[in-house]
């Protein structure tokens, strides 16, 4: 893994909470040609849009490559730029535009975005949780552990290209479901389904290295 | 609500909204059913692993390369800071 980690950063960019008057005022300074205020407005995005096109493609180049045609990006489109959103959600809403094209790339035949062509954008077959057991670990202790956050990284990375998009921007970005679907150019209803199936997958594949092997539960779906 | 209808109505119980009825036959299920406790558990941790555990850095050598590049990317489209006013059309 190309990519460091740090216990730091994201706290205070949730694209969720009420912009703040700083950033309004920043951008409006940026609007006005500074380029100071510029750099004040994106200075902590740029590790999340870094950290976003990392976690989607998994190549630290590719990466650099998002990061860089977004940034350029708002350059382009500050002037017309409606703050409509926060700054981090739209510049999260370009990064996977970019990322998507790139993806797209490797993937000649299949459209990360297009149509579920495979039946599973709906709730009938969502796979039952199998292996179920109580986490012998706290999350601090697994993401302090360098080993853990590799498993981390291993997971999200195996997960399907369409489920792995909507977890990224979801779970870990916390866009709304609409904007989520806005950027994947989804429907909420496949964001929800696909953001399901991310989760259990997820969940099933962490519990088996997490979970405490002396308390496996049997599952009993059948009950009510 | 059956297991099978708590798995469909997740989302919106690990997400909290504020939907009364689901919560509240979503409580009474998960009252009675141990697995299904702990795999809604096992969910938010799972988010809150991903969610607020380990932000990436950037490289420190591209850091520099994109303050570099964004600088004469803005130069050229706007001239220095004081050259340059954006009037709404």
């Amino acid at each position: 893994m190309d990519g460091k980690v740090s216990m730091t950063g994201k706290a205070e960019l949730g694209s969720q909470r009420p912009r703040e008057s700083t950033e309004i005022e920043l951008l409006h300074r940026a609007k006005n040609g500074d380029f100071h205020a510029f750099q004040s407005l994106i200075s902590g995005l740029q590790p999340r849009v870094y950290g976003l096109a990392f976690r989607i493609l998994h190549q630290s180049q590719d990466a650099e490559d998002v990061t860089q045609q977004t940034f350029m990006s708002l350059i382009e489109h500050l002037a017309s730029f409606r703050e409509e959103s926060s700054v981090a959600t739209w510049a999260l809403k370009i990064a996977t535009n970019h990322a998507l094209k790139i993806l797209r790339k490797r993937r000649t035949v299949t459209m990360v975005s297009m149509t579920d062509m495979t039946g599973e954008d709906n709730y009938s077959d969502v796979p039952h949780p199998e292996f179920i057991a109580p986490w012998s670990q706290t999350a601090e202790v697994i993401v302090a552990r360098s080993e853990f956050r590799a498993e981390l990284d291993e997971a999200l990375r195996e997960l399907d290209d369409k489920y792995r998009l909507v977890f990224v921007l979801r779970d870990i970005e916390e866009l709304s479901v609409r904007e989520t679907a806005e950027a994947l150019d989804l429907t909420e209803s496949t964001v929800k389904v696909r953001l399901l199936r991310a989760r259990l997958a997820l969940r099933e594949r962490l519990t088996k290295k997490f979970g405490d092997a002396m308390q496996v539960m049997i599952p009993d779906h059948n009950h009510s | 609500m059956t297991c099978e209808e708590l798995l469909k109505a997740l989302n919106d119980y690990v997400d909290g909204a504020e939907l009364a009825e689901i919560c509240e036959e979503f409580a009474q299920h998960l009252a009675g059913c141990n697995p299904c406790q702990v795999v809604v558990d096992n969910i938010r941790q799972t988010i809150t692993l991903y969610r607020d555990g380990y932000p990436y850095e950037m490289p420190k050598r591209f850091e520099e390369r994109l303050t570099q590049s964004l600088q004469s990317r803005w130069e050229e489209k706007f001239g220095t800071s004081t050259e340059y006013r954006f009037r709404p059309e």
